[in-house]
């Protein structure tokens, strides 16, 4: 089947097989390797983007249901080669280890925190319940989480999404 | 890697064109909605359906809205959606209390009410929710829409009154005075099935039960509820003694499996703890302390 979807403001139209899984089209089909996979069966969060906004397990979500939608992943962070303030946060707070879980655990934490630009620990906590790191032990984690909210509260940049929507272009990838 | 089996894909656009499908394809056709049970089961090939008719976009299906006497949840609510609902909050927090423990919130993004009930898993949260509430099931078929009570929709695990070319609509919830209700569960940690998870709802005149629901989930109840402890409870003074003795009773009716998550005799007292922990929560919400 031909399907059209719009990741990080490009579109890109593909003929799929109905069975292909979003998280392997974001790899495989268009080379965008920063979505992880894990576990594959929707519990650890390595595969985390936004569909329509929303933060998803893309292994466990069609490539055909993204038709027509729009997908936002790790790549979209860094703009301008300047770097979102959760991913400078990770690197000051030693968020990351292996690097594994990270491109999920971030793109869960941009969403947070344009939700709650203040969240509390509890608050962070939560909301990375359902992804899985296996070097971190967390602390440093929502300690970056925590760090990154104050980082954007503090920059002229809020460093939202709100900002990449206006930059989004409806390009037709060859 | 896993990947599901080939299969067709279609989207439905509306109630009616997802019952087309379904009865185009004649029993072949399979509704997915949010997916979060159906793709990890067609990964493991424990599903095969030939066609996916997806119902995402489906927007009648979507909403919380109170009408008269009724809140009515929409089958593809998600169960995000569900747990920001001021509405539900307020009128049934059970079902907050059940959502906030369901999955995580990435998943709770995803999944739908409409997916968790008919997957019917023994383990499902809202099943059990739902059943305390003696809500109704709204389900569309080719020729009629029927309305069932959802005490009778659960048929055995993994099983529902929804026939092959039929689609659930929405749950209804009776909107009655006097009423409190809670959910409790027990799991090994945040975000996983439980072990063992109760809700209940009562409707008190005064300090007298006129009408009570107990849901049970994976405590092995029959269509997940606990109907020998309710009869017991209904028309009597709420009352700490009597909610003990509702979870002895629904402890005693109950079969829970015998898995990695406990031995049954364990699950039993669990039962019977949980029992008169929500009960005890759902009438202090009603204004009835025991
Ligand atoms: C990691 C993880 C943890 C979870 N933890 C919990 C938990 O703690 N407690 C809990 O209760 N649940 C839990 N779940 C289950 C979750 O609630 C359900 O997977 C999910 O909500 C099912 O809904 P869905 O929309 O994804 O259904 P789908 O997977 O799309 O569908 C499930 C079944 O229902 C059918 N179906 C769906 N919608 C309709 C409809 N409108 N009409 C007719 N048939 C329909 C499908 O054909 C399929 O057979 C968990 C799931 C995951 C992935
Ligand atoms: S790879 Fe998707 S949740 Fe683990
Ligand atoms: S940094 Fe290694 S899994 Fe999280």
């Amino acid at each position: 089947m031909d399907i059209t979807v719009t990741v990080n403001g490009r579109q890109y139209r593909r003929t799929i097989e109905p069975r292909v899984l979003l998280a392997y089209f974001l790899r495989d089909e268009l080379g965008l390797t920063g979505t992880h996979l894990g576990c594959d069966t929707s519990n650890c969060g390595a595969c985390v983007v936004w569909l329509d906004g929303l933060p998803v397990k893309s292994c466990t979500v069609l490539a055909a249901m993204a038709d027509g939608k729009q997908v936002r992943t790790v790549e979209s962070l860094a703009r301008n080669g300047q770097l979102d303030p959760v991913q400078q946060a990770f690197i000051d707070c030693h968020g990351a280890q292996c690097g594994f879980c990270t491109p999920g655990m971030l793109m869960t934490a941009r969403w947070l925190l344009d939700r709650d630009p203040d969240p509390s620990e509890e608050r962070i906590r939560e909301a990375i319940s359902g992804q899985l790191c296996r070097c971190t032990g967390y602390e440093n984690i929502v300690r970056a989480i925590r760090r990154a909210a104050e980082l954007s509260n503090t920059a002229d940049d809020d460093g939202s999404s709100a900002a990449l929507a206006g930059e989004q272009r409806d390009e037709v990838a060859s | 890697m896993q990947v599901p089996a080939q299969f067709e894909y279609e989207r439905a656009t509306s109630v009616a064109h997802a019952v087309d499908l379904l009865v185009k394809y004649n029993g072949a056709g399979r509704v997915i909605a949010g997916g979060h049970s159906l793709i990890p089961m067609m990964k493991l090939r424990l599903a095969r359906p030939e066609v996916l008719i997806d119902i995402n976009e489906v927007g009648e299906l979507a909403g919380i809205v109170r009408d008269g006497d009724e809140l009515r949840i929409g089958a593809l609510v998600r169960h995000n959606e569900l747990l920001d609902s001021a509405e539900a909050a307020q009128l049934f927090p059970i079902l907050v209390d059940a959502e906030r423990v369901i999955a995580d919130p990435i998943v709770r993004n995803r999944g739908t009410v409409g997916g968790s009930l008919c997957q019917a898993d023994p383990s499902e949260d809202l099943s059990a929710a739902f059943s305390a509430l003696r809500a109704d099931a709204v389900i569309q078929g080719p020729q009629i829409r029927r309305t069932v009570p959802i005490r009778d929709f659960f048929v055995g695990p993994y099983e529902t009154v929804v026939g092959p070319d039929e689609l659930l609509v929405e749950l209804r919830v009776p909107v009655r005075p006097g009423s409190g209700s809670a959910f409790v569960k027990v799991s090994r940690r945040a975000g996983d099935w439980a072990v063992g998870a109760v809700g209940a709802a009562v409707w008190l005149a005064g300090d007298v039960i006129t009408e009570i629901g107990i849901g049970l989930s994976a405590l092995g109840a029959q269509n997940f509820v606990a109907v020998e402890a309710e009869d017991f409870l209904r028309g009597r003074v709420v009352s700490a003694e009597a909610f003990a003795e509702a979870g002895r009773i629904a402890a005693e009716h109950c079969d829970p499996p015998v898995d990695q998550r406990g031995p049954a005799d364990y699950k039993r007292h669990l039962a019977a703890t949980l029992v008169a922990r929500s009960l005890t929560l759902a009438s202090h919400r009603a204004g009835r302390e025991v």
